[in-house]
């Protein structure tokens, strides 16, 4: 799948099997046709020894909440590190400035200042590097919140109590267009208001406000209605940032080889079409980079039995 | 099953799948409609703002206040009175946007810098005005203003070019002032939780002002507290029967920074602060 596509299916569009294989994955793939019952063999053995493991989500958790404590602290401490909140801060005096609330400023306003500047170039080059989404997962605290009350709804998704509705994809970049355009025709940044991020945000800092109500708003409509809906049908931010991991070069990469296709990666990821590469047949090459709305959370990492997915550095493993 | 009925289960699946993507379809435009919707009524509070909500010194007029605040709160953060803070989601598209209740805690410009405005990441607070925003006639300040705690300091003035808003005498016949009356003691009593800077006590830490007892015997605390110089001042009347009488008069440097507001000790509050209201309007 070509940069273009993977773009293509982040913006809402169905992934769609590769046409030209290359020789090795092809082989590959045949080889696993053929060898059908070592191949159930080795599938049973590696979930045998499978060890269960949280590493990358308590990592990550453990990042995501010391960044946004270090927010709180600062301020409450006075220790004048991390001043501001996400939507805009200075770390130790360089300011950084969140690339979605930068948008729709620059978009409301017209008029953008060299400090608004500065600190929306050093965030985008910052996670141009870290790889984009990686924002979404590693930082942003809504994440957080809505993947503990995601288990909630999965356990009553499980005792068939709801159900997951699924809305189309493309919604959230309609949404991505709609509060831009707002935005620049009103004049108000629109998104602001009920942008869950920025309001968990201020609420850690600054303390508690009325309008942690609309989030958990959305929260009962994520556990009642549809898993994880705000991230995956509505967020722009998640969008801006997808954009941005597209030229990223730290991402999950598959490993046909090691993939026994049995799609547990599938079932806790977030973003379930980006790894529909994993599916048996549809992997083009023997590794494959997981596309830009992948969120690198590494729930997939973890859950993986085989070792068929891990992060990895574009040219890292050349260099080395 | 009879291969006659083949194709029309197959047809039923696929009937199916495309019912199912039309309801997807029709889930999705409600969510767009609704998410956006709920969006748009932020629109309400902000339209309906019976009187504009004063902000920090240099902030922009209030519609472009709302178009280029970032709701970050680094203004909040750097303030050493903590005069300043974020407004909730009733205040609609005004939500995560600084304002200053002078009455509960007044800018008393202690910092000495206007440090909000050098925080500002966005210049939704300015020294300096864009050239596309709107100036209004009486908002620039004639000169430079004076800060009092500064007066010796080689540059005493305060980087600030526009008021914020004008103080008025809202309540003269309260005035204890216009009563010939003093005043003994804490104003706003024990329990108020304001700050204030004091020169005489220490010029880089503010104090609560209840641990600033006062004893005059003609109240004139909003001229004296005044960290503005030459922005109000105790005007003395000489009747024709020799009686002296005392009138506290607003003068055009006023920068509307709230501190008469709340020091004044009547309640409610004899002078009070107009923001974004321009001199002679």
């Amino acid at each position: 799948m070509g940069a273009f596509e993977r773009i293509k299916v982040m913006l809402g569009a169905d992934p769609q099997k590769p046409t030209e294989f290359t020789p090795e994955a092809r082989q590959i793939h045949d080889l696993k046709r053929m060898t059908k019952a070592d191949f159930e063999a080795l599938k049973q053995h590696a979930r045998d020894h499978q060890l269960v493991t949280h590493k990358w989500r308590n990592r990550r958790w453990a990042v995501l909440l010391f960044s946004n404590l270090l927010f709180t602290f600062s301020f409450w401490l006075d220790i004048q590190l991390l001043e501001g909140s996400l939507s805009a801060s200075r770390f130790a005096g360089f300011h950084l400035i969140d690339l979605n609330s930068a948008l729709q400023v620059m978009l409301a306003h017209k008029h953008i200042i060299v400090n608004l500047f500065i600190g929306t170039a050093t965030v985008f080059v910052l996670w141009a590097a870290l790889g984009g989404r990686s924002f979404c997962s590693w930082v942003c605290p809504y994440h957080l919140v809505a993947e503990w009350f995601e288990w909630l709804h999965l356990k009553l998704v499980d005792k068939k109590l709801v159900t997951d509705h699924e809305f189309h994809r493309g919604s959230r970049t309609v949404f991505w267009v709609l509060f831009s355009l707002m935005a620049l025709v009103s004049g108000y940044t629109v998104f602001e208001t009920i942008s869950p991020t920025g309001i968990l945000s201020r609420a850690l800092i600054y303390g508690p406000s009325l309008a942690l109500g609309w989030v958990t708003l959305i929260l009962l409509f994520e556990v009642l209605y549809s898993r994880r809906a705000w991230c995956r049908y509505v967020c722009p931010i998640g969008l801006t940032y997808g954009m941005v991991g597209a030229i990223s070069p730290l991402r999950v990469q598959y490993r046909l080889e090691n993939c026994f296709h049995e799609g547990d990666c599938r079932k806790v990821c977030l973003v379930p079409h980006v790894l529909d590469v994993v599916i048996k047949g549809r992997a083009a090459d023997k590794h494959v980079a997981i596309g830009p709305d992948c969120t690198r959370c590494g729930l997939c990492i973890d859950v993986c039995p085989s070792g068929a997915l891990r992060y990895d550095v574009k040219g890292l493993s050349k260099l080395m | 099953m009879s291969d006659e009925n083949k194709p029309a289960v197959k047809r039923s699946v696929v009937q199916g799948r495309q019912l199912a993507n039309r309801r997807k379809f029709i889930r999705s435009v409600v969510l767009a409609g609704g998410v956006v919707g709920l969006a748009m009524f932020g629109y309400v509070p902000v339209a309906n703002a019976r009187k504009s909500r004063m902000r920090p010194p240099g902030a922009l007029e209030e519609h472009d206040f709302l178009s280029s605040c970032i709701k970050c709160g680094q203004c909040v953060q750097v303030c050493p009175v903590a005069a300043i803070k974020l407004d909730d989601i009733d205040h609609g598209f005004g939500i995560g946007l600084p304002f200053i209740d002078s009455r509960t805690q007044a800018c008393d410009f202690s910092c000495d810098a206007v440090q909000c405005i050098l925080a500002c990441p966005t210049g939704a607070l300015t020294y300096v005005k864009p050239g596309f925003a709107d100036l209004r006639e009486g908002m620039k300040l004639a000169h430079p203003p004076v800060l009092k705690a500064k007066e010796k300091d080689p540059e005493p003035t305060l980087n600030l070019k526009e008021r914020t808003g004008v103080a008025r005498l809202s309540r003269p016949e309260a005035c204890l002032a216009v009563q010939g009356k003093g005043f003994k003691g804490q104003t706003r009593g024990a329990d108020f939780k304001g700050r204030m800077r004091y020169m005489d006590v220490d010029r880089w830490k503010p104090i609560a002002v209840r641990d600033h007892p006062y004893e005059r015997n003609l109240c004139d605390l909003c001229v004296t507290e005044c960290p503005i110089k030459d922005a109000i001042k105790m005007e003395v009347l000489v009747g024709a029967d020799g009686v002296k009488s005392y009138k506290p008069v607003v003068l055009e440097q006023c920068v509307g920074c709230g501190v008469c507001e709340m020091v004044c000790p009547v309640e409610t509050t004899a002078i009070v602060v107009d923001e974004r209201k321009a001199w002679g309007a």
